[in-house]
C-alpha cells in the first residue's frame, strides 16, 4: 500500500451549461491537490470528457475543450 | 427504501461506510474504464473495466461462464460474498454488472444507492489504495435466459404487440434526430425507435444527487406510460448498459415480473436491413 493516499473530495461543484449547441452537466471537485472535472450531456447523461489540473479552471478548461470538439461532431436529422 | 419491491438490492452510503471492508463484502466500482477509480475509490472497493472486463468485444457477446467465474475468482468473490457495486453514470455500468451476475445467478449482489456521485458530493473518504485480492474459486449457474432478450423475440413479440417495449435513450435519439448521445460517435446507419416503444429515457428514474425516486414516483412514471406488471416488459437503450439501468429499477425497486434486458438494443436494431423503425415523438 505504499504510496496509496486517504483523501477526500472537497469542494464539489454541479452545474449545467450550453456548449456547441448542446445542454453539458459540469462537474468539479479536488481530491488532494489535484482538481477534477468532467463533462455530460445532459441528456442522456453520458461522460464526454475528464480534466485534472492544479486548479479548477485548468481542469475544466481541459474537459471543456475536448468535450466542444466532440459535441461539434454531432449531426442532426430531420424528424417526424 | 423500504417501500421498494425488493430494497434488498440496495444500500446506502452508510452501509457501504460500514460494511465495506467486511471479509464476506467486496464493493466494485464499474465504469466503462477506470480513470476515476485511478483517481480515488472507495476504500476497499476493486475496480471492473466493462470495456474490456464485463463485454466479450470479440463475439459482442456478455462473458462466457468460464470467463464470469474467473473474473469472480479474479475478484476475490464467491458464490457467498456479498458484491456492491457503484459507479458513475448514476450506476449504468454497475447496473450492467449486476444484470450479468444476476444471470449467472450471483446471490447476494447490490448497488449503491446514488454512486460514484452521490459519495463525492457527500465528501466521503477515497483511497488510492488497490486492495490485495485473494483468488477464490467461483462456480457459475448456468445464464438465466429469462433476465436477456435476443432479437429475434424483440422482433416476433414487438411485431404481434405482446411485450411493452422501453426505450430509455433521450428523446433526440427515440425520434431519430440524432444517432448516438451528443458528442459520442454514431453506431447505426438509421436513426428513430422500435415501433411500438415508449420513451422513458432513463434519467428520470433518479433524483438530482443520482439516488433513485421514491416507489411511488417510479410507479408512477412506469405505469403513466402503460408499462405495467402484467405484460412483458423488453426494455433496450443503445448498447444495453442504460436499459440495464431501467431493467434493474422494473425487476427490483418495482418487482414486475417480466423484465428482460435487450442489450443488442439500437445497435442492433438500428443497423438491420428492412426492420421497422418508427420516428415520431413519444
Amino acid at each position: 500500500m505504499s504510496g496509496a493516499q486517504s483523501l477526500r473530495p472537497e469542494d464539489y461543484q454541479r452545474r449545467q451549461e450550453t456548449l456547441a449547441g448542446w445542454p453539458v452537466g459540469i462537474v468539479s471537485y479536488r481530491i488532494g491537490d489535484r482538481y477534477h472535472c468532467q463533462v455530460d450531456n445532459v441528456s442522456p447523461g453520458a461522460r464526454l470528457a475528464r480534466g485534472e489540473g492544479a486548479s479548477r479552471e485548468e481542469a475544466e478548461r481541459q474537459a471543456l475543450d475536448k468535450a466542444r470538439e466532440m459535441l461539434a461532431r454531432t449531426r442532426t436529422f430531420p424528424t417526424g | 427504501m423500504t417501500d421498494y419491491a425488493h430494497p434488498e438490492f440496495l444500500v446506502d452510503l452508510d452501509w457501504v461506510a460500514a460494511h465495506g471492508m467486511d471479509p464476506k463484502v467486496r464493493v466494485v466500482e464499474v465504469d466503462v474504464d477506470t480513470s476515476a477509480y485511478d483517481q480515488g475509490h472507495i476504500p476497499g472497493a476493486i475496480a471492473w473495466n466493462w470495456t474490456n472486463q464485463l463485454c466479450d468485444t470479440v463475439r459482442r457477446e456478455i462473458l462466457s461462464k468460464t470467463e464470469f467465474e474467473r473474473l469472480m475468482s479474479e475478484s476475490g468473490i464467491d458464490n457467498d460474498t456479498t458484491v456492491i457495486l457503484y459507479g458513475d453514470n448514476n450506476n449504468w455500468f454497475a447496473a450492467w454488472a449486476l444484470w450479468q451476475m444476476k444471470i449467472y445467478g450471483h446471490r447476494d449482489v447490490r448497488l449503491m444507492n446514488g454512486g460514484r456521485k452521490k459519495w463525492l458530493e457527500a465528501g466521503r473518504p477515497l483511497t488510492t489504495e488497490v486492495p490485495t485480492v485473494v483468488k477464490t474459486t467461483y462456480t457459475a449457474q448456468e445464464p438465466d435466459l429469462s433476465l436477456r432478450a435476443f432479437l429475434p423475440e424483440v422482433q416476433q413479440k414487438s411485431a404481434a404487440r405482446v411485450v411493452r417495449l422501453v426505450d430509455v435513450r433521450s428523446p433526440d435519439e427515440f425520434t431519430g434526430k440524432i444517432l448516438a448521445p451528443p458528442g459520442l460517435p454514431e453506431t447505426c446507419q438509421r436513426g428513430g425507435h422500435i415501433p411500438g416503444a415508449q420513451n422513458i429515457p432513463w434519467g428520470l428514474a433518479c433524483n438530482e444527487d443520482g439516488t433513485f425516486k421514491s416507489a411511488d414516483e417510479l410507479k408512477a412514471l412506469y405505469t403513466g406510460k402503460g408499462i405495467t406488471p402484467d405484460m412483458p416488459v423488453i426494455a433496450y437503450c443503445r448498447i444495453g448498459e442504460r436499459s440495464s439501468h431501467t431493467w434493474f429499477v422494473l425487476k427490483y425497486l418495482l418487482g414486475y415480473p417480466d423484465v428482460k434486458n435487450y442489450d443488442g438494443s439500437w445497435t442492433e436494431w438500428g443497423n438491420l436491413v428492412g426492420a421497422p423503425i418508427e420516428k415520431m415523438a413519444a
